[in-house]
């Protein structure tokens, strides 16, 4: 399910990686550091998005059952991004604006990791639906 | 009409006994089974003569299926050549060959008995092909089960060993932490320090963070409680370690460490001296042989 607007940026790599227990959770953040010092983020970027990725996978296996992320290389105008696209079958999130305010949680934990991976990366986007999942998409450009 | 390929197959296997050891053995050599120096040839043939008895007996009782009580002594016997090449190292590529280099002998043991009787040598190869299929995978079974072993005491004392808790001065702990800190390392870290704090009657631990790649919600979280429960027990912590990328990481992402945190071990190290009535100086002596020099 793509939208029509992120189909028009070119992608120059794709992984794909499953999200099923913690040592995937240590994964996602190797490939995503790997990827973001393949197109030169700088120390600052790479340390925001891999804490984003790291955010936005434990959220993916607690709370949606497991799932997948997409790490994508992307171009667009000359300049180059990582894009991660986190997706589960979970139960969806019911209300979206309190699951992304800051020390909101159901699961125990500090309550950041969602609005914190907002404010870590350059583009948030989420969509969950109640029953069917939840799909959420963020990219850290490099700053020129 | 299925011709009972088990009772050729036995007929083979015991008449021909010795060839077919042979000529394993001469496959196993050529397949470089030796040549990684980890078993003997003396140790391989005795494997060898043991498996193919134990085989042929377990067909003599008559019964070909290989998880009947018959081959109970050849499971046990590949089981133990399997679990001790998991530990010597062998590939499972070597581990495997074993037991599958030893299709061709039988194979060609039947040609040679069953000269002519091309139904027989077919049926009798379809038993024996399936029979050491088992084997092959049983083999392989025992081999990965044992390789998990290993890898999960090697985890265990990675998570013990790189947990270590140092005392710098009297009263004065530090915690060096490296790796990744997940629920279970962050139990480990937690009882040690716990441990320590109370041997060592401390009053400030330092829990230094260099070696840790990101500290995310999770870490943080982990990072809280381990310092809730030193204060509990009497202790002050100060964080250590914080890398300038990782602080303002800290802070976009919302999280309060609400502890005394530093730059360095020791930044933190001098404060912690300072905060228990400690100071260090330059031995007198020192600064006079330098003030002279300067003259």
């Amino acid at each position: 399910m793509r939208t029509d607007s992120e189909a028009r940026v070119p992608i120059a790599k794709t992984d794909l990686l499953p999200i099923r227990s913690g040592e995937d959770v240590v994964r996602v953040r190797q490939q995503v550091r790997a990827r973001a010092i393949e197109i030169g983020l700088g120390l600052v970027d790479q340390t925001k998005i891999i804490t984003a990725a790291s955010e936005l996978a434990r959220n993916t296996l607690d709370y949606g059952g497991g799932g997948e992320v997409r790490i994508d290389l992307v171009e667009e105008g000359g300049r180059k991004g990582v894009r991660l696209t986190f997706e589960d079958q979970g139960p969806g999130i019911p209300d979206i604006a309190q699951a992304l305010t800051d020390h909101y949680t159901t699961g125990g934990g500090l309550g950041l990791g969602l609005g914190g991976a907002k404010r870590l990366s350059n583009e948030f986007h989420i969509e969950s639906t109640l029953g069917v999942g939840t799909r959420i998409t963020i990219a850290r450009w490099k700053s020129r | 009409m299925e011709i009972d390929g088990t009772q050729v197959l036995v007929r083979t296997i015991t008449d021909e006994e010795p060839a077919i050891l042979m000529a394993w053995l001469a496959l196993l050599k050529e397949g470089g089974s030796l040549q990684t120096g980890r078993i003997r040839e003396a140790e391989l043939q005795t494997q060898a003569k043991v498996v193919l008895g134990q085989l042929r007996d377990a067909l003599a009782s008559g019964q070909s299926d290989f998880g009947s009580e018959a081959y109970a002594s050849l499971r046990e016997t590949l089981g133990e050549i399997s679990r001790s090449r998991a530990i010597q190292g062998f590939s499972s590529t070597d581990t495997a060959k074993f037991v599958f280099s030893l299709k061709e002998p039988i194979f060609e043991a039947l040609g040679r008995t069953q000269a002519g009787d091309a139904s027989l040598i077919a049926a009798a190869t379809r038993s024996a092909s399936r029979l050491l299929d088992r084997l092959g995978l049983h083999t392989m079974e025992v081999f990965q089960t044992s390789r998990e072993e290993v890898i999960g005491r090697q985890t265990q004392e990675i998570a013990e060993l790189s947990t270590p808790v140092v005392r710098l001065w009297d009263g004065i702990l530090a915690l060096p932490l490296i790796g990744t800190l997940d629920s279970a390392r962050t139990g480990v870290v937690m009882e040690n320090l716990l441990q320590a704090i109370v041997d060592e009657e401390a009053e400030i631990a330092i829990i230094d963070i260099t070696g840790v790649p990101t500290v995310d919600t999770l870490v943080a979280q982990h990072l809280l409680k381990a310092i809730a429960a030193a204060r509990l027990m009497g202790a002050d912590c100060i964080i250590s370690g914080i890398r300038p990328q990782i602080a303002q990481t800290m802070v976009h992402l919302g999280v309060e460490l609400n502890v005394v945190s530093k730059a360095t071990l020791a930044d933190a190290f001098a404060l912690a001296l300072r905060r228990t009535g400690r100071a260090v100086v330059r031995k007198q002596a020192a600064a006079t042989t330098a003030s002279e020099d300067r003259r």
